[in-house]
């Protein structure tokens, strides 16, 4: 799994956004591949560094479909700094589970939440500029941003990504068969 | 005289009069891919998936009837690659969120996108907003998951006798809807023993109380790629009393 002598280690950042941190799970769930993985990449901006920003960087694995303004941002930084970017598991495939929101209206769930919900006693809706406006509808992240690969699953598996991944890193067409492939 | 038989994907598959090319197919056990047709009905030819190459011409395999000598192009890249876009089609227009869906791993548009390896619906997602109809004490519909197969309304009208089910509007404003002055499917004489509760083949018609009964990995398509499953059987769905 050592890179070819004179190769330099490519840059792998990956990110969640309205995501639930399942697909970064399942990408430890490689488990102790991690260790050959690590010989491989080095880590940019992750959850699982302490880096800001995204720097330029050869692969982006983002989990989580688009729901508010700072995802459009976190995605847009990924797409200026990463030559491949891959949409990793159904939320940023095609919006996911938390796209189930998009017929109600945002206006009311808000209310719910924090207005009308029961046991809510002198509630508000959160209006901090600080905080980031939701979108009034889930989108998956091909619908901002152009995608290069697509891994779906709920989450993907450990060997699905994988697969994937080492595919990808050995110069092969990344492919996902039975029973790898998965939407759920 | 000698039996019949047509080339398909250069392979000798002998047929008798009168059978399209999915029936020539299925007794031979090749897989053709299809979601519209069903063994017990009449072929109607909507869904396009079984288009393949017959003497050079797109054709629907479930509605061409089968010639001595025809030669037909099934498993090629041309093909699968316009049954995968039909596929991405189907599935931005409705509401496949699979993770949650009772039907996953035994859903037939899900395995033929695996069997097609598609990765990603690609459009834009539609997000149809058609609500739920909870109404009948044994079974929920959902109809943003309905692919207009019509393979419920045929059931209901040609074996039940019971007409519950019918296709309205035009365009892509066309869906299921339930032949009741309400609408709802409590006010018809739907019951779980219908063959109309059963045909669905994908997750809008299903029996309450029954959902994920089948531990993963022991669904339909969990055990196998569908185009190495024998032909679907008669008259059960995954979410039926009998199964």
């Amino acid at each position: 799994m050592n890179p070819p002598v004179g190769q330099r280690k490519l840059r792998l950042a990956t990110t969640s956004l309205a995501g639930c941190f399942g697909c970064h799970m399942s990408l430890l769930d490689i488990d102790e591949r991690l260790f050959d993985l690590l010989d491989r990449v080095d880590l940019d901006r992750s959850p699982l560094t302490d880096i800001k920003h995204c720097g330029p960087c050869d692969i982006g694995l983002i989990e989580g479909g688009i729901c508010n303004a700072e995802n459009i941002h976190v995605l847009r930084e990924f797409r200026r700094q990463c030559k491949v970017l891959i949409a990793l598991g159904a939320c940023a495939i095609n919006g996911g589970l938390p796209a189930q929101r998009n017929h109600l209206d945002l206006g009311q769930c808000l209310q719910e939440v924090y207005l009308t919900g029961p046991g809510i006693v002198g509630g508000r809706i959160p209006d901090d500029p600080e905080l980031p406006l939701p979108l009034n509808q889930v989108h998956p992240i091909h619908e901002i941003v152009r995608i290069d690969y697509f891994i779906p699953g709920c989450p993907p598996s450990g060997d699905a990504i994988w697969k994937f991944l080492t595919d990808l890193l050995d110069g092969r067409t990344p492919r996902l068969g039975h029973p790898l492939l998965h939407f759920d | 005289m000698n039996t019949p038989s047509l080339l398909l994907d250069g392979l000798p598959v002998p047929f008798s009069v009168g059978q399209t090319i999915m029936e020539a197919a299925t007794a031979a056990g090749i897989f053709i891919p299809h979601l519209c047709h069903h063994p017990d009905f009449k072929p109607q030819g909507s869904c396009k998936l079984c288009t393949v190459k017959a003497n050079g011409r797109y054709v629907s395999a479930c509605t061409m009837p089968a010639k001595d000598g025809m030669e037909v192009e099934n498993n090629s890249p041309d093909l699968n690659d316009k049954r995968r876009t039909l596929l991405q089609m189907l599935f931005v227009e409705g509401n496949h969120f699979c993770p949650s869906c009772e039907k996953s791993g035994d859903c037939l548009l899900q395995a033929l996108a695996y069997e097609l390896e598609m990765l990603t619906a690609h459009f834009p997602q539609f997000y149809p907003d058609r609500p739920v109809d909870a109404s009948h004490p044994e079974v929920l519909l959902d109809f943003n998951r309905c692919i207009l197969c019509e393979l419920c309304v045929r059931a209901s009208r040609d074996v039940d006798g019971k007409n519950v089910f019918a296709l309205s509007g035009r365009g892509i404003g066309k869906h299921l809807i339930v032949n009741a002055e309400s609408g709802r499917l409590a006010d018809t004489g739907f019951a779980l023993a219908d063959k109309a509760a059963h045909v669905c083949p994908v997750g809008v018609i299903l029996a309450k109380r029954r959902g994920f009964l089948q531990p993963i990995g022991c669904r339909r398509y969990d055990r196998q790629p569908i185009a190495m499953q024998p032909a679907r059987p008669l008259a059960s769905g995954g979410n039926g009393p009998e199964s």
